[in-house]
Order: structure tokens, then C-alpha cells, then sequence
């Protein structure tokens, strides 16, 4: 198996509540994300045994929703709003300061597999601007400074 | 001016606590709803409050409540739409990780007024923090016994289910929500049948959003007069606006409407940043038509806003320095809608491709003589053809940033090259 116990009690938890089953897809879907990091055809099975819904229901929603990795990324998933409220306060230099620290362009992942830097669409930051997400943490009011310190916090903690 | 009512009790770390929070009066107006007032008489206050849906349609939520069927044997249900993704907003954010009981309880009127027992809120997923929150507060509150069985000794049962979203725009429109919520694609319904009659699983559902709620406590506590002293005769009561982009100040405000724009931009936010010269103003978030500097006195409420030629929307005020090139920011925009864009109806899954492309082109200097018309064209018909709002979205700051900066657009693609060069910085 590749969701813990811990997921799958949340998963069963979460699913027993709606009136209908497919209901408890992107919940479950969301579980194992923030488990596993990234979402694929095992996991669309493994929830799918868990939750008694078929396998297909469960991918066919999973590839709508670019929330969801579909490939394996960092052990930190390094998210950047590169939209409008961001890009006005340097959103696109942040993006060229992280590839500059980690040695990698966007859409590439450290050769350690630690990082994995993209860019996305709004996260709802936007008075906090320029901000990124980390797995699921949003660090925000971005400076040099807060990026250089962040980066050594994960790598220490890795 | 600005009015904290909703954001009362915003800058007290423990107001996420149902003991701090009931302290400060959380549930009063839901006891008072439940054992005091019958639903009609709920629906009732809401709509002569004139309380407008806060999500960016402006629609009165008293008046929603009321197409719910009175006569249908199925279940009703009741949605919170917090999927926040419109960009420049991030109100409702804000909301559930420092006031989460404000809206609990707003859910918990509504649902009564509508006669739901089982009630949701649609949380974008990557608000971790805010449906953690969520989840703790709807705990807390059945804990208490303000939701659950019975709730006040009255009878009625309700509970709340957080349901976590997939980080799709789309799924903030609410047909597209319910198709998410159903654990299908979020694409959007034609409509007729409206939610109000066929909704979530068939059923009479109502979608309201986070701030639409939030405000609700506050006209059942304090009644309809209270909440229309606030603001103008059609735009009433208070409403939280996100400063951001070029401001000193960024940050969630909460104003009267009718407030003037300066004030906001100025007297709270410090004026446009760094010193720079304003070049325009996004004012109700991202799909909002811009305004010009000569325009920073409009009163921000949904008359005014619509006569100055554009939307209070969510209240998402996104400032805008002379530093920056107009085809910049749209093709920002407009990657955005293409990206968000569900690609159920074709309007709008080609008509945004196209203009991705074409505006693109003419921003990084590949723009051709006849670009500008080809763009207009393809606005044309995408606007009022598509089945949700999407494509309207995309089309108007498109529409509105030819109009007002046509030059720019036309030195772009002689010149191919920005007429000022977009370069910022982060700190």
C-alpha cells in the first residue's frame, strides 16, 4: 500500500459522510496528495478499494483538478503564484531567484529530489504578494532574505 | 469609511475559539433565529438587508433564499462557496482562519431559512490552513451543541461537512461547483434548472459565499436597520475589499460601501507604492474592467462602480503603476482564463486559445497588423455565448484594456516591443 494508516482512516472518515459516495473523491483525492506528494494510477486504486468507488470515476475527476501532481515531484513541492497581484510585485524574479538558488529551471526538480519548483495560478495571497506554497504551507511577503532562510529550514529538516 | 463588523474581532488570535468567539456574542443570532423567528421571517430580514452575494455576482441572498421550493419532498441543501480563486481576492481567506464561527454560524441561519439539515462548505484544497480551521470550529460547534441534534432544545438538526476542492477556478462558478462536489470534472451546468430547484444531487441547493454568510449573524442579531445604515440605499451594509499589486499598504479592508475608492487606495493604503504614478485600477477583481486615475473617487458599490464602466465583483482592488505595460498584464490575465477554462462549451475553451496566443505573440514582438481586430473578434464571440460566466471573465479585461490603452497595444505590435518596459523586482 502506498497510503499510510493515517490517510486511510482520514479517507474512511471523510467518505461515510455525504449522501453519496462520489462525493468523497477529491477529499480522498486531497488526502493522498498531501500524503504521497503527487497522485497516480496505484493510488487512484488503492482509494478505490478503500472507498468502493470505481477506479475509472476516481481518474477521470483526478485529471481534471491541476492541483494534483501526476508524476513523482520533490519531497518539497515549491509552488510560486506567478498571476497578476504576484507578477506586480516581482513574482516573475522570485521564480528566476529560486532556479538561481536551486540550480534548476521551473518545471525541474533538484538532482537530490528535494526540490521541485513550478509556477501556478492564484493561490489567494494576493494581499501578501509575492508568496509561495510548500507542500501545504503558504509563506508569504516574500523577500531574499526570507527565501534564503526558508530553503536552509527545509534542506536542514530533510 | 472604513467598518469593522465583520472583522470586529479579527485581530484577536483566539476568536478562532468557540469560547472566545461566543464571548464576543457568536450564536446569539442563530438561537435567536431558531427559537425566536420562523423561516420565512429569516428570508424575510435577509432580504430587506439587501445583503448582495459577495462572491462577485452581486446577487441579493434574500431574494436566492426565496426560489427555494416550498412544496418539494427532497432534501435542500445548503453550500458555502469558498473556493476563493479569483485573482487579486483573498477575503474569504482570511475569514476562516481568523473568524471561522462567523460563518459557521451564517451556514447554520441559512440553512434554517432554507430548511437544510445538511450543509457544506467547498473549500479550495490548497486553503489547508483555512479548512483545518473550518473543521475545528464545525467540531467545536457540535461539541457545543449548536450544531447537531436538536440544536437549542427546538428539534432541529444540522451539520456541516467540509468538503475540500482541487485548486479549479472554475469550481468557485457555482454549477461547476456542484458537478466537484458530486466527485465528477468541475464543468460547469446550463441553466435552466437553476440550483435553487435542481442542485446538488438533484435537490434544491443554495450557494452562497464565505462573506455573504459571514454578514448574515450580524442582521439577525442587530436587525434590517442597523445593517442599512451602513452603506448606500442599493449597495448596503459593510464589505471586506483585498488591496494588492502596486500599494503601500496591501491588505484586506473593511468599508462601508459606498466608500471612495481613494480612501481605500490612499488613506488606507498608503497611496500608490514606492511614490510611482497610478496607471490604472483593477476594482473588483480580475475580470473586473479597469478604471483610470481620474476615476479614484468612485464610491465603491455596485451602482457606482457599474456607471464608472465596470463591477464591484468580489471587492478584489488590484493597483497599478505607470511602470507597467498594459499587454503584459493581460496576457497574465488571460493565461489565467485559458489555463481555467473548463473546456466544456467551445466559446470558451477555443476563444480563450486564441487569445492566449494572439496576445502573447504581440507581447514578446511577434504581433501582427490586424492582431488587435482578431483579438476584438474573438471577444465578441465569446461574450454572453458561453454557458457560465468564464468567458465573460475572460473577455472583459481584454475588452475594457483596448479601449482605454489602444496606443500601447498599437506601439506593441509596430514597435514589437513593450511602450514601458514591465520589470519588478521582489525584495
Amino acid at each position: 500500500m502506498i497510503l499510510n494508516e493515517q490517510s486511510i482512516a482520514e479517507i474512511k472518515k471523510k467518505m461515510v459522510r455525504y449522501p453519496k459516495r462520489k462525493s468523497a473523491i477529491l477529499p480522498a483525492l486531497t488526502v493522498a496528495y498531501y500524503q504521497v506528494g503527487h497522485l497516480n494510477a496505484d493510488i487512484y486504486e488503492e482509494i478505490s478499494e478503500i472507498t468502493e468507488i470505481p477506479t475509472v470515476d476516481i481518474a477521470e475527476a483526478a485529471s481534471f483538478y491541476t492541483m494534483f501532481p501526476k508524476e513523482p515531484v520533490g519531497k518539497y513541492l515549491i509552488q510560486v503564484c506567478h498571476n497578476i497581484s504576484c507578477a506586480l510585485l516581482g513574482a516573475d524574479s522570485l521564480i528566476s531567484y529560486l532556479e538561481e538558488k536551486l540550480g534548476i529551471k521551473k518545471g525541474e526538480t533538484t538532482s537530490d529530489e528535494l526540490f521541485t519548483l513550478i509556477s501556478v495560478e492564484c493561490l489567494g495571497s494576493c494581499t501578501t504578494a509575492p508568496m509561495m506554497q510548500i507542500n501545504d504551507k503558504y509563506y508569504e511577503n516574500l523577500t531574499r532574505e526570507k527565501v534564503d532562510a526558508i530553503l536552509d529550514e527545509l534542506r536542514s529538516r530533510a | 469609511m472604513e467598518k469593522k463588523e465583520l472583522f470586529k474581532y479579527i485581530d484577536d488570535p483566539d476568536q478562532v475559539k468557540i469560547g472566545t468567539a461566543v464571548s464576543h456574542g457568536a450564536y446569539k443570532a442563530w438561537e435567536k433565529a431558531l427559537k425566536q423567528m420562523k423561516p420565512a421571517e429569516v428570508i424575510e430580514e435577509v432580504k430587506k438587508a439587501g445583503v448582495r452575494g459577495r462572491g462577485g455576482a452581486g446577487f441579493p441572498a434574500g431574494v436566492k433564499w426565496g426560489f427555494i421550493p416550498k412544496d418539494s419532498p427532497k432534501p435542500k441543501y445548503l453550500i458555502c462557496n469558498a473556493d476563493e480563486s479569483e485573482p487579486g481576492t483573498c477575503k474569504d481567506r482570511e475569514l476562516m482562519e481568523r473568524d471561522p464561527h462567523a460563518t459557521v454560524e451564517g451556514m447554520a441561519i441559512a440553512s434554517y431559512a432554507i430548511g437544510c439539515h445538511l450543509a457544506f462548505i467547498y473549500v479550495r484544497g490548497e486553503f489547508v490552513k483555512s479548512y483545518r480551521t473550518m473543521e475545528k470550529a464545525i467540531d467545536e460547534a457540535r461539541e457545543k451543541g449548536y450544531l447537531g441534534k436538536n440544536i437549542f432544545g427546538t428539534g432541529y438538526d444540522l451539520d456541516i461537512i467540509v468538503h475540500t476542492g482541487g485548486g479549479a477556478y472554475i469550481c468557485g462558478e457555482e454549477t461547476a461547483l456542484l458537478n466537484s462536489l458530486e466527485g465528477e470534472r468541475g464543468m460547469s451546468r446550463i441553466r435552466p434548472p437553476f440550483p435553487a430547484i435542481e442542485g446538488l444531487y438533484g435537490c434544491p441547493t443554495i450557494v452562497n459565499n464565505v462573506e455573504t454568510l459571514a454578514s448574515v449573524p450580524q442582521i439577525i442579531k442587530n436587525g434590517v436597520e442597523w445593517y442599512r445604515s451602513m452603506g448606500t440605499e442599493k449597495s448596503t451594509g459593510s464589505k471586506i475589499f483585498s488591496l494588492s499589486g502596486h500599494v503601500n499598504k496591501p491588505g484586506n479592508y473593511e468599508l462601508e460601501m459606498g466608500t471612495p475608492l481613494s480612501y481605500l487606495i490612499n488613506d488606507l493604503g498608503g497611496g500608490v507604492k514606492d511614490g510611482h504614478n497610478l496607471k490604472a485600477i483593477i476594482p473588483g477583481g480580475s475580470s473586473t474592467p479597469f478604471l483610470l486615475p481620474d476615476q479614484i473617487d468612485t464610491p465603491l458599490d455596485y451602482e457606482s462602480l457599474a456607471e464608472a464602466g465596470s463591477m464591484l465583483g468580489s471587492g478584489a482592488v488590484i493597483v497599478i503603476d505607470d511602470r507597467t505595460c498594459i499587454v503584459w498584464v493581460i496576457e497574465r490575465l488571460t493565461h489565467f482564463y485559458r489555463h481555467e477554462s473548463c473546456g466544456k462549451c467551445t466559446p470558451c475553451r477555443e476563444g480563450t486559445g486564441w487569445l492566449e496566443k494572439t496576445i502573447s505573440r504581440i507581447e514578446h514582438g511577434d504581433g501582427k497588423p490586424g492582431d488587435i481586430e482578431k483579438i476584438e473578434s474573438v471577444c465578441d464571440n465569446i461574450l454572453g455565448r458561453t454557458i457560465c460566466p468564464l468567458g465573460d471573465a475572460a473577455v472583459m479585461p481584454i475588452q475594457s484594456a483596448i479601449k482605454l490603452f489602444r496606443d500601447e497595444w498599437e506601439y506593441h505590435i509596430a514597435k514589437k516591443t513593450c511602450l514601458v518596459k514591465t520589470e519588478f523586482e521582489f525584495k
